[in-house]
Parts: C-alpha cells; structure tokens; sequence
C-alpha cells in the first residue's frame, strides 16, 4: 500500500506541493513521513536555521540539505550580551563558510547573529558566492572595514547588508565607495553601528542615489543632522529611516529643509536613531508621526515633556523604544494616545546610579498594561515593583508573549509589602497563556518556580538573575516547563540535584546556561559521562577546574544539545566534559 | 553552611526521582548556598567569595543591570576614569581561532606583557637581539601601528609602543622576517 502510494505522485508533483511549505518545523515534519519524502525534502530544501552553531557540524548540514540557498547560524549564548562569556569563547564562522563555499556555489543569504566574523571570512563570501544578495550581521564581531568593502566591491547584487548591534574596527569610511556603480539592488542598509569616524557621506549619497528599491537605511551617529535631509530627498521611497545625530543649533532653514524632507517621505513607518537630541528639531517629524507604527528613541537623551509631544502625535504607533526620562507621566500619555501599542521597551538612563533620577516606577507600566489592550511584548527597566502592579498587569494583558522585568537592585522585594514577588510574577505566568519568553528579577523564592513550572508550558525562554533558595527552584522550571528550549541562570543556588535528576530535559532543550551557581565539577563530569547527546562545557578562566576538588563549583556551565560531539575550537579556558575529550590541557 | 558535606560523589549519581525523596533534607534559605570557601585552599577561592558575597548595593557586579554595552556607552557624556585610562588592543595568532583583547597600560614593559601573551596563547617569545630581531621560536608577537604598518614589538621604548599600538598579533617567525623595524 506505501509502496504505491510513493508511486503514486511522480517527485516533481512532491517537490512543488513541498516548495510551499516555509517552516522549518514542517519540513521537519514532512521529511518525516517515509524514506522517499525525506530524500525529496531534503533536495529541494533552501533555508536553514541553526540555533546553535555548535549544535552540529558544516559537513553535516551539507551532506544532507545539498542545494541551501540561505542560512542561518547563531554562535554566542545570550548572556554574551552582558559580558558573561569571556572574549574569546567560540562562535566563529568561518569553518561554515569554507564549507559552504564548496558546496553551496549558490548560497545567496547569509545570517549571523552573536558570531565571530573575520575580515578573512568575510572576503571569502565575496569570492565564492556569485548570486550573493543578503548578508546580516546581528550583533558579530572580529571584523573592520576592510572585510566590508570586499563585500561592497564584489557583490554585484547585494540587496541587504545589516550590520546591526556588531562591534566592528573602523579603519575607514571608504568602504562604502568600493560599492560598483553598477550596484543599484540596495533595499536595506544598516551601518547605525559603526563608529564616530567619518562614513564617506559622498559615497553614501551617491549610493543611496542609485537604489531606487532602497526601503530600510540606517545611519551611524557620525551623520549629522543637517545631511539628513539631503539623503531623504533622494530616497522618498523609504519605509525605515535610521538617523544619525541630531542635534545641530536650531537654524530656521535647515529645520524647514528637514521637516520638507520628511514629509516628502510618504511611506516611512518606522524611525530610530536619534543620538543627541535636540527637541526643538522633534517638531520636523510631525508630518510623519501619524503614519508612524515603529519609533526607536533609546538613545534619545530628552526629558520627558518633549517626549509625550512626540508621541502624542502618533497614534498608530504599535512599537515604542524609550529611556527612561519618559517617565510615569509620559507613559500615562502614551497609554491613552497609541491604543495600537505591541511592544514596549524602556531602558535606564542612568543604570548604576543607586538613587533614581527619574520618576519611572511601576505605575507607568500598570498605566501602559490599562491602556493599550494589545501589547504583547515588554522590556522595562525600574527600580521598585508591587506584586500588585504585577497582578494588575497580568490582569489587563492576558496576550503578553514576551515579558521582561529588570528590576536594577537585585533582590528587591514588593516594595510596599517587603514580599518576595512570587505571587506577582506567578500571576503573569498564570494569566498570560501564551507566553513564550521571560525574565525575572527583584527577590524571588522557590515559590515563582513553582508558579512558572506549573503555569508555563508555552514558555521558551527562561532569564533567571539572584533568585530562588535551592533546587527545588530549578526542578520544577526543568520538570514542569513543556516548551523550554533556552535557560540561562546566574547567581542562583541551584547545584547538582535538580540539573542531574532533569539531565534527559536538556536533550531536549537547545540550551542551559549556569554561572556563578553551586554546579559541581563532578556534576559536570557527570553529565558529560552519561549523556552523549550533550555537549557539557565549563568555563573558568582563573584555573583548571579539575585543580580542585571535584565538589567545588564551577564558575560557568554551558550545556547544550549537539549531534556534532565536542567542538575543537575551544579556547584554554572552556573545558568539555565529554569522555573522549582530555580534560588535562 | 557547608554545602560540601551534603554532597558526595555517591549522591551525584543520576536518578529519575525528585530532589530530596531520598531523606536528604532540602535546605530552604534566603543565602546562596554556596561552598565554606574558607576551608579550601587556594587564593581564587577566597577572591570569588569575597566577590559574590559582598552586597550588590554599590558595587557593579559584571554584566548586571543586563544593558548591552553599545548602550551603555552611548549613555556616557563623560568618560569615566577607567575608560580614558585603558588601552585595549585586540590580540590575535596566526592558527587560534580566537582574539583577546588586553589593556596595555596594564603592564610595565615588554617583559611582563610578552609573560602575558606567552600564558594567553600558551607559546614561547624567543630571546631578542637588536640586530637579528627574535631568534629560535616559532611565534613572534607583532603590532600594527598608527599609520597603519606591522611592527615588531619590542624595537621601540615602551611608552612610544604603548602609544602607537593599535592591535597585536602573534605571528610564525618565519613571516616576521621583512616586519617593519625602527633602527
């Protein structure tokens, strides 16, 4: 019966019905299903996503998807961001590029978020891939200008180059000349991270000149004001406009020249930028803030009366970024303007100062939570929070996919009752049924564990910083939490019990991220021992691990799943616990 | 409080059941159960216990409030005294397929930052001789300086050195040969 059922439909029919299957889970699915599906998928798949670099090897990916035309590969752990793992660590892609330059002569996209990029893997792209179109680089490293400008100079067809959060040595703005000027496919551009030295401005407006499909660009910060206008006019087409400074002295005509350049802008949507900001220029984006939907002012230093102007006048807006000079009065205008409002961030101004300097507390979130019955997704930096404000929150936005709450002193309890926020946190986990991401902070027991096992089987991703009295904490997130792929831990009493009696959870999760715990080193070897299917790495980089006794913790623990073994491109000062590898350097 | 004794390697074995369904009682408290660090040997020991005991209040624990660092940087409008008194360069070596970054104005002179080098990229800086530059090892450390050329460390006075030194990197002695040098 299988066997004419294969017959049944010649590939060629398989392979078209399967080109309109996009995610990755179903193709998984799909490839599933018999022998012969999975022979045909696996030919006629274009896109790869790799979570985790080291999850498995080049070799392996090529050998079983051989016609790729876009990847997609993340290096780094998450808590790289805040500098918790050291320089140095892994997450280089050049190994995957000289694969690929091999195998894939056609790959024309290519996706790297928290990598190692060299200048040298960098040029290799340019001279391997001759329909090469997409190249983003989402917070990378290790690569200058000179890597950029091989980019520039030899992608005859780029159509994206996204720099985004990467740290990149700025030798020189004249990469940007190196772009041919037969190059007219640019639809987006984003340099907004390069530093204070000069971009070649010329070059830029000669660029953007001759992109007509020019949708997305980003500017860096050493792109004053008074150029602004200048580059608006030649590409009214824009959708998202980065700026760069501005500020510049309030000058009559070049306020009326910059307010005429942004409205001859009829389709922009979304803006960012804005490095010191001088509010009297806020008033040339009014003629855009009604169409606006996406507006990014955290680097915007200005106080919170100019911004409640601004975003008074934009009603549409679905996504705000802001420090937090706008304050409680700024979100309560913002809860009563943009009804339409998805997605909050507000960021700390002054993050190590121990006294607040603005007045931002939870009741500008509760305000936001009241007023805007869609939001979805919110980052929010305070210094004080109630189990009730959080309840009230839970309360009004049962939709929260995304929920992240730094509170800057760790432990602080309810500040009106002195509790833990267990209870508050516990309802967030209740209510909010689709949540998928989490972070916690403020002074938390076991008991939120408790809550987030029982309540969170949506959840993926898991923050947890000084919380928690023992492992009872980390077994119920390991044992009660169904759809736990990310999990990363510090400061936390969590030791050997909950990790080793859950060690078949981590199988399958992507990964686990332990530092500053009570994680023994015997644990480690452990768990390295008995479970294959995981890659087990400790990180120290005062002395060996194995110096000491083996119930001493480790200071860093990063486990994760691989079907590709210990990885060889480890820096002295990451040990593997996998059997075969030597544990003595 | 010392956890040590509650655990022993016969404890560590993995098992299926919850956390303290074997008798062993599960300490409840508000500390950080943390090692005595006091009863082991070992200077690391009684630093990272000073570290993580000491109250958050004002001192800035690492990678917390969880900010990324282009913002907090961006959030600066003066430099504070660490930051103007660093000079970090990146050091790479041919064949590691990682960087550094160290702080020059860490170290006093040659010797201590070639000993630096040397315990970071686990190799040997031959003996120097002004005529011969470096003689007898495989790695060489070298620097680009400001104007954009590669030097070899080591030639010109420490602080004229610290000064121009924009990166550093470890290269085989044989590619040394031909360097740039300041006779």
């Amino acid at each position: 019966m299988q066997k004419e059922m294969a017959y049944s439909f010649p590939d060629e029919v398989l392979k078209h019905v399967f080109s309109f299957i996009q995610s990755d889970k179903d193709r998984n699915a799909v490839s599933l299903v018999c022998k012969s599906w999975y022979e045909i998928e696996r030919w006629c798949r274009r896109k790869v996503f790799i979570g985790n670099c080291y999850a498995v090897s080049p070799r392996m990916v090529i050998r079983r998807f051989p016609e790729v035309r876009s990847i997609e590969l993340k290096g780094k752990p998450h808590f790289a961001d805040f500098n918790l793992v050291p320089d140095g660590w892994g997450g280089y892609v050049l190994q995957w590029i000289a694969e690929m330059a091999g195998a894939y002569p056609w790959l024309g996209e290519i996706r790297l978020k928290r990598m190692v990029v060299t200048d040298e893997s960098l040029e290799l792209i340019a001279k391997s891939f001759k329909n090469f179109k997409v190249l983003v680089l989402f917070s990378c490293e290790g690569f200058s200008t000179d890597g950029l400008a091989a980019i520039a100079a030899s992608c005859k067809n780029l159509r994206e180059l996204d720099l985004r959060e990467s740290e990149v040595d700025d030798l020189s703005g004249h990469w940007l000349a190196q772009f041919p000027e037969t190059c007219t496919s640019l639809v987006s551009l984003n340099i907004s991270c390069l530093g204070s030295d000069e971009v070649s401005f010329s070059a830029l407006e000669r660029l953007v000149d001759r992109c007509p499909n020019l949708r997305s660009l980003q500017l860096n910060r050493a792109v004053t004001l008074d150029k602004i206008a200048n580059i608006l006019r030649r590409a009214p087409q824009l959708v998202d406009f980065g700026t760069g400074n501005y500020a510049a002295e309030l000058q009559p005509d070049v306020f009326s020249n910059l307010a005429g350049a942004f409205s001859s802008c009829k389709e922009l949507k979304s803006l960012s930028g804005f490095w010191d900001v001088v509010p009297a220029y806020l008033p040339a984006l009014y003629s855009i803030c009604p169409r606006l939907t996406s507006l990014n002012l955290s680097y915007a230093t200005i106080q919170s009366p100019d911004l409640i102007k601004l975003v008074s006048h934009c009603p549409r807006l679905q996504r705000l970024l802001v420090l937090d000079y706008v304050e409680d009065s700024g979100l309560e205008e913002l809860a009563s303007s943009c009804k339409d409002l998805q997605e909050l961030r507000v960021f700390p101004s002054d993050p190590f100062g121990v006294e607040p300097n603005v007045s931002l507390t939870e009741q500008g979130l509760v305000a936001v939570s009241l007023g805007c019955p869609k939001l979805q997704s919110v980052l929010y930096f305070c210094r004080r929070m109630s189990n009730a404000a959080l309840v009230t929150i839970a309360q009004n936005c049962p939709n929260l996919t995304r929920f992240r709450l730094c509170i800057i002193e760790p432990k602080t309890p309810d500040y009106l009752t002195l509790d833990p926020l267990d209870a508050g946190f516990g309802a967030i986990v209740e209510h909010c049924k689709d949540l998928r991401r989490l972070s916690l902070s403020g002074l938390l027991t076991d008991h939120v564990f408790e809550y987030i096992g029982t309540y969170g089987k949506k959840l993926e991703m898991l923050s947890v910083a000084f919380a928690g009295d023992s492992d009872l904490g980390l077994h119920h997130v390991l044992s009660g939490c169904e759809s736990l792929r990310k999990l990363e831990i510090r400061d936390c009493p969590f030791g050997d019990k909950a990790l080793l009696a859950n060690a078949a959870k981590l199988e399958t999760m992507r990964s686990l991220w332990m530092s500053s715990c009570a994680v023994s080193f015997g644990a480690c070897k452990l768990l390295g021992q008995k479970m294959p299917k995981l890659n087990v790495e400790v990180i120290d980089e005062t002395e060996p691990p194995d110096s000491r006794p083996e119930s001493y913790p480790v200071d860093k623990l990063y486990i994760y799943k691989s079907v590709a073994g210990p990885r060889f491109d480890m820096p002295p000062f990451v040990w593997s616990m996998d059997e075969a590898v030597k544990i003595l350097h | 409080m010392v956890f040590e004794k509650d655990l022993n390697l016969d404890a560590t074995e993995l098992r299926l059941g919850l956390p303290g369904s074997s008798k062993e009682s599960l300490r409840i408290s508000n500390k950080r159960a943390l090692p005595d660090m006091n009863d082991d040997s070992g200077v690391a020991a009684a630093k990272k216990c000073d570290q993580e005991t000491a109250p958050p209040t004002k001192a800035q624990v690492v990678g917390w409030p969880p900010i990324r660092s282009y913002r907090k940087n961006s959030l600066q409008t003066k430099k504070t005294e660490a930051e103007t008194s660093g000079m970090y360069v990146k050091v790479s070596m041919d064949g590691a397929p990682y960087l550094r970054k160290i702080d020059l104005k860490v170290y006093k002179g040659y010797p201590e930052l070639f000993k630096a080098l040397e315990d970071m990229f686990k190799f040997k800086v031959g003996k120097y001789s002004e005529r011969e530059g470096y003689n007898g090892s495989e790695f060489v450390p070298t620097y680009e300086d400001k104007d954009g050329d590669w030097m070899l460390a080591g030639d010109v006075p420490w602080e004229m050195f610290i000064n121009a030194c924009k990166r550093l990197r470890i290269v085989r002695g044989s590619e040394a040969r031909g360097l740039g040098c300041v006779v």
